[in-house]
């Protein structure tokens, strides 16, 4: 009877496991199918209104990258004074459980805060907007990443690093951060992984466009976007295009990743 | 220069309390037109952008009966009453007292609540769960207890990589595909409540099934070994000493992965309809909370506006409190 | 019958390794003796200990060579327990050939429970019996004067030498022939370790016992008969005393006396 319960729950448990899978390997196939047969030069080298994503792609890697540039000091130096400066204060503990919690807030709430601080003043979307909203997402990943890093350096290189008499912001650039490059750069790339595929924060703060863009003081041509606007469009072509797009983003999304986790091991073992 | 490097430090790690703050104060501070008009019985009120003829107090004195049923509603009339004053001071973006002034006896009010979109959330959020949970503790207890380690290692990292895949691209399946692919199935709308719950439900699948896996590595092979070693099955190692031992971590990642779909938007969008209706049956098309939010922004204007960072104040506060409890109750860092 | 176990010429090769982590080895474990396994780290005494309940096998992909013979309950003729196949077999097995691991492994349950539980697994239901069982399994494990107060307690409350006990009280309860200990006492402190010491030589009556330890005057207070194992081969096998005192093999005697390991 025990033997038999184990069975049927070693078989459920298979299956249940096989039953997700099989809904993320659907979902991955028709990206697949979908994505690729769309695929061609066009696609790169024409705009959006010439029914390419050239634009699209720069403007959504744009805005994520700025974001990333201004969201990696402010990041690291966050962490840096949590595990180096803070202690273990009641104030630091509380803005580690705070940057904790805002890791999975909702990012359409950001979308809205930006909203109402830079769109609603300046009377119409704009590329800093997006960048600002991105920005607000992946600073508190970069500042955990980063504190949980600094907290893997051994105490003992600290020490040794004060004892032939560097000062402690010596110890920390030079030492404590070179030691945990490794981990903070992983940080930094799934972090940047994880705005470049956001959409909700940018459908009222960046908005899309259709054109050319590098002004970040006007609406901001971006990917995810446009996929939400291109899937529901009438017109089979636009949503073939829809697709593509949702196809080149998940690569790029899934290879960032991968280069994340890659770097990360690397350096590591 | 030891200072200076101190002090940006120290700056930057306030930012992240300043930008909660500021999220929650600007929300608040815009929202607040709505909040002063339709009060908490906002969020009750199943009507959204109704236009309601405002009856002068007069007409509330007429009988004592009718006074009695609707004393609720007399209430909102002194709100009203009130509240005029306060617009009347506002801006012309008040849409609808531009309108209204012109005639007294025939004045509207716009009535917005916000039951449907709440409704919406947490119905579609539940069946995510219902749907999400069992699948997912399934991968993380075949991930770590049943599949070989030569099959573990990689279905492992696909699971992990598959949390990552942008919330858009679930929608956009589930629009194409998942949604007719159900309709076919229970019959009803390509887009409904149902369909937006279980899109979600796949969508957290890998990111609960990762935590859940981590949760359940925690537990000391010795610790499994000596329950094997007395002659327990795998079943009975994993519901006694498996579960039991890493409870607190496995609900935790559950928790979470409820904020999380509370606050998703993308994979809901495309799927569950956007009408302000309660879902009178699952395969019924509803609304939810982020999903207005996403597609109203560009068509409104004052009040109506005011009415959406209230929402958006709603959805903070909600996924918050959830998330915040994962964090602190259940996940708490060592 | 005075070999309760007999692991004869065992070859084991850890799934996926080039080399055999156990070659060729030989090890009796004589009834109601204590049998001590030393020599230095990683040369293969848990991994043959772990054969003997064949815990092993929780992990696919590992290859046993060779024969480990248990006495069957007639007392008169062995099975070799590499022939079992069945899953209800192995876990028969497991119950008549108890392990303790090097950390204490308290269940998540209670004092009671943690004991009840593997009663349970072997049919025991009834609540009277349980309650016999556990009281007495506690007396034997000498932890029932401290623990009869909190039998309804989170087991993880005790002390590290309280839930060594526990787990002792808990393998006990089974009523096995054989208890395998895997350096029982290299997480507790020189009390609990001396309690348990004690406890062993008492258990002696009823079990035979086959230990692990890296403590070299732990093999010679509480063993009958001491194995030295080497890179994964059994060196030597004989009484305690002669191993410590004349030893025949060099390796012996320079390991014993602390010249290498
Ligand atoms: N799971 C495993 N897979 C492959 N090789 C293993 C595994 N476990 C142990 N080994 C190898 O088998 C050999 C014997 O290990 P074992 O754990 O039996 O040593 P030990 O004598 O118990 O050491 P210690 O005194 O440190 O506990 C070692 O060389 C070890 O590297
Ligand atoms: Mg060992």
């Amino acid at each position: 009877m025990r033997l038999i319960l184990n069975r049927i729950f070693l078989i459920f448990s298979t299956f249940a496991a096989l039953v997700g899978l099989f809904f993320l390997g659907w979902i991955l196939f028709t990206l697949c199918v979908k994505g690729l047969s769309g695929l061609s030069l066009d696609v790169f080298t024409k705009d959006l209104i010439n029914g390419g994503l050239r634009n699209v792609i720069v403007g959504q890697m744009m805005m994520s990258g700025v974001a990333t540039m201004i969201g990696i000091p402010v990041g690291i130096l966050a962490g840096i004074y949590l595990q180096e400066y803070g202690g273990n204060s009641k104030t630091t503990e509380f803005i580690r459980d705070l940057s904790d919690v805002m890791m999975s807030a909702p990012s359409i709430v950001v979308g809205t805060f930006v909203y109402a601080i830079v769109v609603v003043p300046t009377g119409h979307t704009t590329g800093w907007a997006g960048v600002l909203a991105l920005f607000i997402l992946m600073v508190p990943i970069i500042v955990r990443t980063t504190d949980d890093m600094l907290k893997l350096v051994p105490i003992e290189l600290r020490e040794a690093g004060i004892a032939i008499g560097a000062s402690k912001y010596h110890v920390t650039m030079n030492i404590v951060v070179r030691y945990a490059k490794a981990g903070i750069l992983t940080g930094i790339l799934l972090a940047f992984a994880r705005v470049v595929g956001e959409t909700a924060p940018l459908i009222y703060t960046s908005g899309s466009s259709e054109f050319w863009s590098t002004d970040l003081t006007d609406t901001f041509p971006s990917l995810t976007v446009s996929i939400y606007n291109l899937a529901t469009m009438p017109d089979d072509n636009l949503v073939q295009l829809g697709w593509t797009g949702a196809f080149l983003l998940t690569a790029m999304v899934l290879i960032i990743n991968l280069l994340g986790r890659y770097s990360g091991k690397k350096k590591r073992s | 220069m030891e200072l200076i490097f101190k002090k940006i430090a120290q700056l930057s790690a306030s930012l992240v309390f300043v930008i909660l703050a500021a999220t929650t104060i600007v929300l608040y501070l815009s929202a607040k037109p709505a909040i002063e008009e339709f009060g908490l019985k906002f969020l009750i009120e199943p009507r959204w952008g109704v236009q309601e003829k405002v009856e002068p107090p007069a007409i509330a004195e007429q009988s004592d009966l009718k006074q009695l049923e609707k004393s609720a509603d007399i209430q909102t009339d002194d709100d009203f009453i009130k509240d005029e004053e306060d617009f009347m001071m506002d801006d012309e973006d008040d849409f609808i007292f531009d309108d209204d002034m012109e005639s007294d006896s025939n004045r509207n009010k716009t009535i917005y609540g916000a039951l449907v979109p709440i409704v919406g959330t947490v119905f579609s959020t539940l069946i995510a769960m219902l749907f999400s949970i069992p699948l997912a503790i399934g991968i993380a207890v075949f991930l770590s207890e049943i599949a070989p380690s030569a099959l573990a290692k990689p279905v492992g990292v696909a699971i992990e990589l598959l949390a990552s895949i942008p919330s858009i691209i679930y929608g956009m399946w589930g629009l194409f595909y998942f949604g007719p692919f159900i309709a076919s199935l229970f019959g009803g709308n390509t887009v409904s409540l149902l369909v937006a719950g279980l899109v979600l439900g796949i969508m957290v699948i890998p990111f609960m099934a990762a935590l859940s896996r981590d949760a359940i590595a925690t537990v000391p092979d010795m610790l499994k070994e000596s329950a094997y070693a007395m002659g327990a099955t795998k079943l009975e190692v994993i519901k006694d000493v498996v579960f039991p031992y890493a409870k607190t971590g496995i609900i935790g990642s559950i928790i979470l992965s409820f904020g999380r779909a509370l606050g998703e938007t993308m994979a809901v969008a495309f799927v569950i309809g956007g009408v302000y209706q309660f879902a009178e049956k699952v395969t019924d098309p509803t609304n939810s909370i982020p999903v207005v939010l996403a597609n109203s922004f560009a068509e409104s204007s004052g009040l109506s506006l005011s009415v959406l960072f209230y929402l958006a104040l709603i959805l903070f506060v909600l996924s918050f409190g959830v998330i915040a409890i994962a964090k602190f109750y259940f996940l708490r860092r060592k | 019958m005075k070999n309760m176990m007999e692991v004869k010429g065992l070859t084991f090769t850890y799934s996926g390794a080039n080399e055999a982590s156990l070659v060729d080895v030989t090890l009796p474990v004589e009834k109601n003796k204590v049998t001590a396994l030393i020599g230095p780290s990683g040369c293969g005494k848990s991994t043959l200990l772990r054969g003997m309940n064949r815990i092993h096998d929780l992990y696919p992909g590992h290859t046993y060579e060779g024969v480990i013979n248990l006495l069957n309950t007639d007392g008169k003729s062995y099975t070799n327990i590499l022939d079992i196949k069945k899953e209800a077999e192995l876990i028969r097995l497991r119950q008549r050939v108890g392990m303790i691991f090097q950390k204490p492994t308290p269940f998540p349950m209670t004092i009671f429970e943690n004991i009840a539980y593997g009663l349970r697994l072997s049919g025991i239901k009834n609540k009277a019996d349980l309650k016999d069982i556990v009281e007495q399994s506690l007396r034997d494990a000498a932890l029932w004067n401290e623990a009869k107060d909190r039998l309804d307690h989170d087991a993880r409350g005790l002390s590290g030498g309280q839930q060594q006990r526990l787990c002792i009280a808990r393998a006990i309860a089974l009523k096995p022939e054989v208890i395998l200990f895997d350096e029982p006492t290299s997480a507790l402190d020189p009390i609990s370790t001396l309690a348990i010491e004690e406890m062993i030589s008492v258990l002696r009556e009823k079990y035979s016992i086959c230990i692990v330890t890296h403590n070299m005057q732990q093999a010679a207070r509480i063993s009958d008969f001491t194995g030295f194992m080497y890179l994964g081969e059994m060196i030597e096998y004989d009484q305690t005393d002669t191993i410590f005192m004349k030893p025949s093999k060099k390796q012996t005697e320079d390991y014993i006396s602390g010249r290498f390991g």
